[in-house]
């Protein structure tokens, strides 16, 4: 090298300033560079395989392809169709989970003989192993063969029904349902408690029944948490994978295959990176949405905590 | 007249009639009965298991008489345990706890500076965490997955603890922060007049506060580990395989064993489901990142 001329340094404006935060916060450092090492890096990697023509089994195809996967995906109706089950799925599980989980709350939020027994069963589904819980109900409830649910309607005249064959999206919402209400229930308990029995009592003196005392006064109370309930569930059920994998693995034909089963098939049965990593950018772009409007309640409900 | 009394938390509750006291114990039942179902699936006969109506009372002995009555056996746990459960168990054991290790280590010294908000960009930092626990794992599982494979991970317990680790450490941050707060200011800050370090202060007197806290952080992690599903499905195939990827091997193509899939089943659930019935006052605080107490 000649001398007197600079070697060029590669400056990126925000690596400075972080590493002198990091020193002076070394005690948060390391957990926010493995955060950053374990899921951001991967993103932006997710992102630049995005732009690659890349098939794992014919690396002889490989090259730069820009936005072209981001046209694919949208060419046929596959990716399309995985959004509108997804959205379908999210939306039905968390509005059934968050009604079954406020009817949870309103039962053991008095006090009866087993009160603790009855919460303990209620919140049981939430804690067993997901493919544990699809394995069950695809046995012990859906089987046309032995299956409780063609048992329970034998009575009524009904013919066996193959349950996750005629029924394959409902029977997942059913199995999600079942495990997610108990979470909404905790949450709304919480809420309960922190209206006070002193306000409905106030509000039966003044003579409001059963209805307008719940309507008037726990609802409106309730808000925030079912708000958290809401972006919560559907933060954590738009990626539902293990019922379907278990109970469908997706079918039958795509009928319940949603974004997050859709790449796992494109990505580990077809070895198809770059449009695999291309849903996943768009996937992750949606959801933000949901994330920021979370991230923004969780940022009141800790305001109010703090107080 | 509706009589109030104190509950255990401080608050007034209302008592329940006959009626409310009754339904609740019906939807109580209905909800807990697929899992129970399970449970009693396991101690029964392969025939037993699937005849209909379905038997629910274990009498063991010379109750037989009863109906819905079968006589409970241990064969198929025996049989489970002695067709190559244990090496799955021992995965599952070693990613969960290896992870829970590693979440403490970096989640505690975060935790306690987050908590006391001794630091610049404290709420940055916090919103940080969080959005990295509720973004999509499809947004990083495929690149995991190919530095997996160049890095000779594949199939390998300690990617699994890799992940873990990341999926639990905002939970872990969030909660154990949201306890280091509840600590009150002048205990600290009298240990710090009393000339203790950081490292002493956190470890001395900050710890052993929060105790049950750090307790509940350690069992929801374990919950959420022990569960997982996603990444062991990807990034695991033969040797180092959990129990949830164990509890797929029942679904052969040469039949079902409904009876051996309970007993596998119970087995793997009924540990957790204990575990998060004792934690079960702190679920709901380690759900909603600590926001809700």
């Amino acid at each position: 090298m000649t001398p007197g001329i600079r070697k060029p340094t590669l400056r990126v404006p925000v690596i400075g300033p972080f590493v002198v935060w990091c020193r002076h916060n070394w005690l948060v450092a390391p957990a926010v560079l493995y955060a950053i090492l374990v899921t951001q890096v991967p993103f932006i990697l997710t992102i630049w395989y995005s732009l690659q023509r890349w098939y794992l089994l014919r690396p002889d195809l490989s090259g730069f392809n820009g936005l072209n996967n981001y046209l694919d995906i949208f060419q046929t109706s596959r990716f399309t169709n995985a959004i509108l089950t997804s959205l379908v799925m999210t939306s039905s599980a968390v509005i059934l989970s968050l009604v079954l989980g406020l009817i949870y709350a309103e039962l053991v939020n008095v006090r009866f003989p087993g009160r603790a027994v009855v919460r303990t069963m209620l919140i049981t589904p939430f804690l067993v192993m997901p493919v544990v819980t699809a394995l069950a109900w695809k046995n012990e409830m859906f089987s046309p063969t032995q299956g409780l649910l063609d048992w329970l309607i034998s009575p009524l005249g009904g013919r066996p029904v193959d349950w996750l064959a005629s029924f394959p999206l409902q029977s997942v919402i059913v199995v999600i349902v079942w495990r997610w209400s108990p979470f909404m229930m905790l949450i709304l308990l919480a809420g309960m408690q922190a209206i006070g029995e002193d306000v409905r009592e106030a509000a039966r003196v003044d003579g409001a029944g059963a209805w307008a005392e719940f309507r008037y006064i726990v609802l409106p109370a309730l808000k925030p948490y079912m708000q958290l309930c809401i972006l919560l569930g559907s933060v954590f059920i738009v990626n539902e994978f293990d019922s379907i994998y278990v109970l469908t693995f997706g079918g039958p034909g795509t009928a319940t295959t949603n974004f997050a089963f859709l790449i796992y098939q494109n990505t580990f049965a077809a070895y198809d990176i770059g449009h695999s990593a291309a849903m996943a950018v768009i996937v992750v772009g949606i959801t933000i949405v949901l994330v920021m409007f979370l991230l923004r309640l969780l940022g009141r409900l800790m305001e109010d905590n703090l107080q | 007249m509706i009589r109030v009394r104190r509950g255990s938390a401080g608050v007034k509750i209302e008592r329940a009639g006959i009626v409310r006291t009754f339904v609740a114990w019906l939807v109580g039942l209905v909800t807990f009965f697929p899992f129970l179902y399970l449970v009693l699936s396991g101690f029964k006969s392969e025939i037993q298991a699937s005849q209909m109506p379905p038997l629910i009372i274990p009498a063991p002995g010379g109750l037989q008489g009863l109906p819905l009555a079968f006589s409970p056996t241990l064969d198929y746990y025996a049989n489970v345990l002695g067709s190559g459960f244990l090496p799955y168990l021992v995965n599952s054991l070693i990613a969960v706890l290896g992870s829970s290790v590693l979440v403490f280590m970096l989640a505690l010294p975060a935790a306690y500076a987050l908590g006391l908000g001794r630091m610049t960009h404290h709420r940055d930092v916090l919103f940080f965490f969080v959005s990295t626990r509720f973004l999509p794992v499809v947004g990083v599982i495929i690149p995991i997955f190919i530095i997996a494979k160049d890095a000779h991970l594949l199939d390998n317990v300690l990617a699994l603890v890799i992940m873990y680790t990341a999926m639990n450490l905002p939970l872990a941050v969030w909660m154990l922060r949201s306890y280091f707060a509840d600590i009150p200011r002048d205990i600290l800050d009298a240990a710090r007049v009393d000339g203790a370090n950081v490292v002493q202060e956190l470890g001395y007197v900050a710890l052993p506060m929060i105790r049950p806290g750090v307790v509940a952080t350690f069992f929801i992690g374990i919950i959420f580990a022990w569960n997982e599903f996603f990444l062991a499905v990807i990034l695991t195939a033969v040797k180092s395989t959990t129990v949830p990827i164990y509890m797929l091997g029942f679904e052969s193509l040469i039949g079902l064993f409904w009876a051996q899939l309970a007993a596998a089943g119970t087995m793997a659930a009924l540990p957790i489901v204990l575990l998060g019935w004792v934690a079960q006052g702190q679920l709901v605080r380690g759900m909603s990142m600590g926001a809700i107490k």
